[in-house]
């Protein structure tokens, strides 16, 4: 992380529209334009705009592309059809969690991993110590691409207003290149926001364009710029992990409940991808004994849970907070947090949160706190 | 943005009014609410609880952080603000009027506080 932050292209912009401004992984991020909670409310009732220029990508090439990835990641990347993204992580040798990752697969032997700000370099090392041997080419293409998402329940109109792609066809997890506002963007109906929404990667002296273009298309719908502080509370709400809180080196996906996104069946690599024998372990201590799991929490009172709290239950501790935040949409605090198996069944009684000395009663909840209406 | 005249601030910036009949009343200035971002939750003193400048006498949680609220002048809480407890972006709305936190009966007049100017130029905005 360099001492003075990145900024994105849209910097200027930012500027101009009044952003609050926060150092996010080494790059000044708008934080919030005016309200955080209306930004909120917008993307879950009509939509809205971010800058997310700060995720890293990175592009695999080649006539071993897919075995590199099968190899290299935990999930079955040859089963990803052109134009189409996979959810998936890369771990280390002992199955600790380096990062979470979207894979497009782009072109038969083309695929671009997006990365975590904050974990771009080391997935990009990762990739690139993992590929000797495979005829396939790890290219750092951070700088190659602004990225744009248009969020919310009115994302799609807004989005049809200024291209001509086929967004009907373009299903949840999938990415097409087009033109959107007369630049070359590839449409991704990707987000982290539990709503429906596109992510749009451009070229950074385009991004600008598009972005006005967007204002203006989704005026008319209600449409506002939304900084990173909606969408950590519009991910904490959809129960969607965040690096460095849910998902962490010590942790494994299993750990992290998300053992799902770990394929032995792979088309190649089943057997020797990188962590799978710590993950084999890993996915039969979940089965047999997990230490603990990922629940939610949902606040009786009004004080609000913040990452590193203990969870506490007959005056001991149980836990510990991951992510928590005063939900917009429910109206209560709620948090993520890893508990005893033992206390982790929604509803179970007696829960509570050490929040500055005083234990405040919290419900244990399945995750997610949200899910959108379809 | 502009911070009242008639006001005197505190560096914790915190507000509080001139004294009638012995009461001033407390609340944080516009720059401190803009900078909390949407505050959802205020835990302030009780009535009848004495408070001492300078010294920490609530809280103040937004989306983002949890702020320690400090008294800018040392008395007796005569009224905490109950629209705010029920209401708390009235802090954002409304942070030198309706967003007012609590009332105090002055012990004595603070000496070392911040004129609107001064405060302007401390805080920058």
């Amino acid at each position: 992380m360099s001492p003075t932050p990145r900024h994105t292209a849209l910097d200027a912009l930012h500027r101009s529209l009044g952003a609050t401004m926060t150092d996010f992984a080494g790059w000044d991020m708008p934080l919030r334009y005016g309200s955080e909670r209306d930004e909120h409310n917008a993307v879950r009732t009509r939509a809205g705009l971010f800058d997310l220029s700060h995720m890293g990508e990175i592009t695999v090439t080649g006539p071993q592309a897919v075995d590199l990835l099968n190899y290299a990641l935990v999930g079955n990347i040859g089963s990803v059809g052109t134009g189409r993204a996979r959810y998936t992580m890369i771990c280390q040798a002992d199955g600790g969690i380096l990062d979470d990752l979207i894979v497009y697969r782009l072109q038969d032997q083309e695929f671009m991993v997006v990365a975590n700000a904050g974990n771009a370099q080391v997935v990009l090392d990762a990739l690139t110590e993992r590929a000797p041997g495979f005829d396939a080419q790890v290219r750092d293409d951070r700088d190659a691409y602004a990225l744009i998402a248009v969020q919310g329940p009115e994302s799609p109109g807004i989005l049809k207003s200024v291209t001509d792609a086929d967004l009907d066809g373009l299903k949840y997890y999938a990415g097409l290149p087009g033109t959107v506002a007369g630049v070359p963007a590839l449409i991704a109906r990707t987000g982290y926001t539990g709503e429906d929404g596109f992510e749009l990667f451009v070229a950074p002296e385009h991004a600008e364009k598009l972005w006005r273009a967007l204002t203006e298309a989704g005026a008319p719908a209600g449409l506002v710029p939304c900084g990173l502080s909606c969408r950590d509370t519009l991910r904490l709400e959809a129960g969607m992990p965040l690096y460095g809180h849910e998902l962490t080196t010590a942790l494994t996906p299993f750990d992290a409940g998300l053992g799902r996104v770990v394929k032995f069946d792979k088309t190649t690599h089943a057997d020797d991808f990188v962590g799978a024998e710590a993950l084999r372990a890993a996915a039969e201590r979940a089965e047999a004994a997990p230490p603990r799991k990922l629940v939610g929490l949902v606040a009786e009172g009004r004080r609000v849970p913040r990452a590193g709290m203990s969870v506490v239950a007959d005056g001991k501790v149980i836990g510990e907070v991951t992510s928590g935040a005063p939900s917009p949409t429910l109206g209560k605090p709620i948090a993520m947090a890893y508990v005893d198996a033992a206390h982790a069944a929604p509803g179970t009684p007696g829960v509570g949160v050490d929040i500055r000395g005083t234990h405040e009663p919290y419900e244990v909840v399945a995750l997610p706190f949200y899910k959108r209406q379809k | 943005m502009s911070n009242p005249q008639q006001l005197r601030y505190s560096k914790e910036h915190e507000w509080l009014s001139a004294t009638e009949d012995g009461v001033a009343t407390v609340g944080i200035t516009e720059h401190a609410a803009n900078a909390l971002g949407d505050v959802v939750f205020v835990d302030l003193p009780d009535v009848g609880a004495t408070v001492t400048a300078g010294e920490t006498c609530g809280e103040l949680e937004s989306t983002k952080s949890v702020s320690d609220l400090y008294s800018p002048v040392s008395g007796e809480v005569v009224e905490a603000n109950q629209d705010v407890v029920e209401d708390p972006s009235l802090v954002n709305s409304a942070p030198f009027t309706g967003g007012w936190l609590f009332k105090v009966r002055v012990a004595e007049e603070p000496g070392d506080l911040l004129s609107a100017d001064e405060y302007t130029e401390f805080s920058g905005s």
